[in-house]
């Protein structure tokens, strides 16, 4: 008999090795089919008439032309006369034409005249956004002021980052088809999403029936980052207007508007005050932090100070500005980058103030976090990793024009699973079927489904069929909070341990030995440490008898099985050229903790991929808008600028796996490494020039600005 | 993008006939990395698009002892291999220096040289709609009081506020390069920098080309081993630079013989620096420091992009040492 918990790795084959993606291939061929891929027999497509301002009133909207245009099949309104729109490319109405050519050219037809009112678009100055501005309450901790009037040494520290947004590859849209099935409506909704299970509710709710009669398939999709839980106005529109036509309609946002309205980061600033006593350790906090999301203002949890939440004594206040642009979504460790970036720039400038090794420093203040030994033990690797100790030199002692600096982060998250369940099918052929109302958001889903299974029936990982991206397949939560594998895998090796227990009961009087004592095991059914004897797999699965064992599994929480919370440590080398700005980033070394890894090579690429972002957030992305129109400046790849593979420098990633950490079980690794390598390399550039780039991206006005001041 | 006519004339004297005169109404096209985009937004509207790839004369580079010729539809990518073959890049290095700075296989295996030459601004209020002068209802522009840290801080007294985007025009100008171009009124010669103007009303192109002709080709007359391109360029792949300084020189017994200096993404033209300051001196760093600072003098930046001064010096800087050292 197989036990629910997880195998000794010592005893593995392929759980916790590095396993490259199954569905690599298809996605490099491009034989994975992606929302944007599905195109139906008769299908039209939809394209919007938007508003060009960051604050306008319809004042009169003039449909009759588009309507009037060949290929034109339906126009649909949405924002009628009156209506007051809040963001630039707020959607006015929709076209449903024959082609993606006469849909787009009828939805400039449509004639709009604004009121055009003043907008808010300063999501950086308090100021300038006057009353959009909401000057949040005051935190204070007794003793806070006689704490900070004794502390050796106050430093100073002003520092934020600008308003990122998701800009999927994939942009958000669904493709609905409405079909009359044996005298009931049956919706098919292709949708790009990150939570399949969930989301038909919307579709059907869209058109007026039963969340039963929407079948949501997404099998691929080229990004999410937390932008994609639900079927937005977008999918509704594509359900609504596949219902009135009758045909099947496509709604993939342009470009434009995913940058402008499919999700943004907020941005945060803040002017910090860390006080210190004369050995480093830090005795009290304050902040002065503001930000936007857009509408919906900004600066939510986690908060002030970040990870060294303990420090004692604190004073906070926090001020969100609403501003004419899009909304926030959660975006790869909501606001956790940004509180990270301010925490650890406004540390590293104390560390400085005094004089200390940054290392040192943190290294000193690490009873005011919550894992004080995983970062103590992470932060020896990491600087081993990148040569702390050879290379550092203290902040400002550098005079040349290329100047090379240190830096270092610390963050922190949960990654508890959400709740799976995982059908599997063993037939009596041998052959392993897995069925889970999953998606692969970017987890490797697919991949640590596969390991998981192949591990428990001893298979090859070929042998494992895996089924995802389908709501008629059993539940499964929306991948975010970095909580999909904790889940999949511990219902998957749920579900897989019952079916192969049955199956071993079911063989075990013909191989003469209880079933207690059986495995499978590379390919075998035997007696559990024996190399002799038994059978072939199939063979042994022929003995279950005619029908197939279809098994239930669900979630594990705890026991070994899974876990959350991680603390990770990120080191940045950077070189700066003093006259022109420019920063080249060296080396990023990334040191996390996540428990017990299914797939090691999977794990790594998820940590790259958060440091390249990081790279991206530090150097070159920023969404930019005109203070005058409230319109988006840069809706575009061109100047909403992503680091290209020559900028990124070398990845250096280091996962903890002593038994310490895998007997935690698994844990979500999405989230935690996106964390930290803003706040790293900012450091890092502080070390060099010896000043503080005010604000990421730190984009060579910027820093030039920094040099002088 | 609209539905247009499409021609692909097979000499010069049938594209040029092919095209109005009515700015606007005709488009010729290369490679279309700029000209299709501009549709696909509206920005420009053509009724007709002739395309110059079917003339093949127009696609030959032909390299001379010390004449380079450079059909207006050879690619980058071409232009960059013909280096390859005949070395031409050790005769005009600051050529070189800007065609290897375009950073996109995809841009250099389509775009052409003539097409690079004469691309439109990148400047976003242009290119999200708001005209090539970003004015607002009221004519005013949008840019002194909008973002405008990528625009010009030369040329800019004018409603023009954007910057020109060309690559290659900074080294041809250095490089003393001329431009041919072909109308129904005939063949005329024009140096590289009197392709481009600063427009002063709206409906006013950035080039001095007639709706009807066509730039045919660019010839360099005289080799200038001694010359550089240096482009302050934030990403290691593609990225329009923030400034660029092309810089060709002539030198006697350790001093300046002749001196030619022209900038990139400072002004609504690409910008050539007197340099008749430096004739007769001999080039240390002290000097070259010292014309950097000079030739910045007149600059006019706006609110917030004065950096690119303190840039487009650096540039100068460092395009003269790399042509003093020859790379």
């Amino acid at each position: 008999m197989v036990d629910l918990a997880w195998p000794d790795p010592n005893d593995c084959s392929i759980l916790g090795k590095r396993t490259p993606r199954i569905d690599g291939p298809d996605k490099t061929t491009g034989r994975a089919k992606y929302t944007y891929d599905i195109n139906r027999p008769r299908m039209l497509w939809a394209k919007f008439a938007t508003c060009p301002y960051g604050r306008a009133k319809v004042a009169t909207l003039d449909t009759s032309a588009a309507e009037a245009m060949p290929g034109v099949v339906a126009v649909e309104v949405i924002a009628p006369v009156g209506t007051e729109c809040k963001v630039h490319f707020q959607e006015v109405a929709c076209v449903a034409a024959e082609s993606e050519e006469v849909a787009r050219e009828a939805a400039r037809r449509i004639k709009v005249t604004w009121e055009v009112l003043e907008p808010c678009v300063s999501d950086d100055d308090v100021e300038m956004a006057g009353n959009k501005a909401k000057k949040g309450k005051e935190q204070l901790t007794d003793g806070f002021d006689a704490a900070l009037a004794g502390a050796a040494v106050v430093s100073e520290t002003e520092v934020g980052c600008s308003i990122l947004t998701h800009c999927c590859l994939e942009s958000h849209g669904s493709m609905v088809e409405v079909a009359e099935q044996d005298g009931k409506t049956a919706v098919t909704a292709w949708s790009s999403t990150q939570a399949v299970s969930g989301v038909g509710g919307e579709f059907a709710s869209a058109i007026g029936v039963e969340g039963s009669q929407v079948h949501v398939i997404c099998q691929h999709m080229g990004g999410g980052f937390g932008s994609k839980f639900g079927a937005d106005l977008w999918g509704a529109l594509a359900a609504r207007l596949a219902k009135k036509t009758g045909r099947p309609v496509k709604v993939m946002l342009e470009r434009d508007m995913e940058i402008a309205l499919a999700g943004s980061r907020p941005s945060a600033f803040a002017t910090m005050r860390v006080g210190v006593k004369d050995d480093g350790e830090i005795v009290a906090w304050e902040s002065a932090a503001w930000g936007s999301g857009g509408n919906t203002g900004g600066m939510g949890a986690p908060g002030l100070p970040y990870v060294f939440g303990n420090i004692p004594h604190k004073k906070t206040q926090t001020t969100p500005i609403f501003t004419n642009s899009g909304n926030a979504r959660a975006w790869r460790a909501p606001n956790h980058p940004q509180m990270c970036l301010l925490t650890m720039a406004a540390l590293s400038d104390a560390a400085a103030e005094l004089g200390m090794d940054e290392l040192e420093f943190f290294r000193k203040n690490l009873g005011l976090t919550a894992r004080a030994d995983v970062y103590r033990e992470e932060l020896a690797i990491a600087a081993e990793r990148i040569g702390w100790a050879k290379k550092w030199i203290p902040r400002g002692e550098q005079k040349g024009v290329v100047r090379r600096g240190l830096g270092l982060a610390m963050h922190t998250w949960g990654g508890g699973p959400h709740t799976s369940n995982v059908q599997c099918t063993l037939h009596p052929d041998g052959a392993v079927e897995i069925r889970c109302g999953t998606q692969d958001l970017g987890v490797g889903a697919r991949t640590a489904i596969a390991v998981v299974a192949a591990e428990t029936f001893g298979l090859p990982l070929e042998k494992i069929t895996v089924l995802i991206g389908d709501n008629r397949y059993p539940q499964s939560d929306g991948s975010g909070g970095s909580t999909t594998i904790g889940a999949i895998s511990t219902a998957t090796r749920d579900a897989c341990v019952k079916a192969v227990n049955q199956m071993l009961a079911a063989v075990a009087p013909e191989l003469n030995a209880p079933a207690e004592q059986l495995v499978a095991k590379e390919g075998m059914v035997r007696a559990a440490g024996s190399t002799a004897g038994g059978l072939p797999f199939a063979d042994a699965c022929r003995r279950i008898g005619a029908q197939p064992i279809v098994t239930m599994g669900t979630t594990q929480r705890g026991n070994g099985m899974s876990s959350s919370q991680v603390g990770g440590v990120q080191m940045a080398e950077v070189e700066v050229d003093c006259e022109t700005g420019i920063i080249r980033v060296v080396k990023m070394v990334a040191v996390q903790d996540v428990g017990r890894i299914i797939d090691l090579l999977t794990t790594e690429s998820q940590v790259r991929g958060a440091l390249i972002m990081g790279v991206c957030a530090a150097l070159y992305e920023e969404r930019v808008m005109d203070p005058t129109t409230g319109a988006l400046l840069n809706p575009d790849l061109e100047f909403y600028k992503l680091a290209g593979i020559a900028d990124v420098g070398e990845l250096d990633v280091h996962m903890m796996q002593t038994d310490e950490h895998l007997k935690r079980g698994v844990i979500g690794i999405g989230e935690p490494p996106a964390i930290s390598p803003m706040a790293a390399i900012s450091n890092a550039v502080a070390n060099a020039i010896g000043a503080r780039v005010k604000r990421c991206p730190m984009t060579p006005d910027r820093v030039l600005a920094a040099l002088k001041a | 993008m609209n539905a247009f006519e499409y021609a692909r004339p097979a000499t010069v004297a049938e594209a040029v006939g092919l095209l109005s005169k009515q700015e606007g109404e005709t488009a010729p096209l290369a490679g279309g990395t700029d000209l299709l985009s501009l549709m696909k937004d509206f920005l420009v509207e053509p009724k007709r698009v002739v395309s110059l790839m079917g003339i093949e004369p127009l696609a030959e580079i032909a390299v001379g002892a010390s004449e380079l010729r450079i059909g207006a539809t050879v690619t980058l990518d071409a232009l960059l291999q013909a280096g390859f073959l005949n070395q031409w890049g050790a005769k005009w290095p600051a050529l070189w220096h800007a065609a290897a700075g375009i950073k996109s296989p995809q841009l250099r295996a389509m775009g052409t040289v003539g097409g690079e030459l004469l691309q439109r601004p990148r400047c976003w209020y242009f290119r999200r709609g708001h005209g090539l002068l970003a004015q607002d209802a009221k004519g005013e522009s949008l840019v002194p009081r909008g973002d405008h840290r990528y625009h010009a801080i030369f040329g800019n007294a004018g409603p023009a506020k954007f910057v020109h985007p060309s690559s290659l025009a900074p080294a041809l100008i250095a490089l003393g390069a001329e431009a041919e171009l072909v109308s129904p009124r005939g063949v005329r010669t024009v140096k590289v920098e009197e392709l481009y103007r600063a427009p002063q009303a709206a409906g006013e192109r950035e080039t001095t080309l007639a709706a009807d002709e066509l730039l045919t080709a660019v010839v360099l007359k005289k080799v200038a081993p001694k010359s550089a391109t240096y482009e302050v360029r934030p990403r290691q792949g593609l990225d329009w630079p923030l400034v660029a300084a092309s810089v060709a020189l002539e030198l006697d017994g350790g001093k300046v013989k002749a001196a030619r200096v022209a900038l990139g993404h400072v002004a609504p033209t690409p910008w050539p620096v007197d340099a008749a300051a430096l004739v007769g001196k001999p080039l240390d760093e002290a000097a070259i420091g010292a014309f950097a600072v000079a030739a910045l003098q007149g600059a006019t930046p706006l609110a917030k992009n004065a950096y690119k001064v303190e840039l487009a010096q650096v540039a100068i800087r460092r395009a003269f040492a790399a042509a003093l050292k020859g790379i």
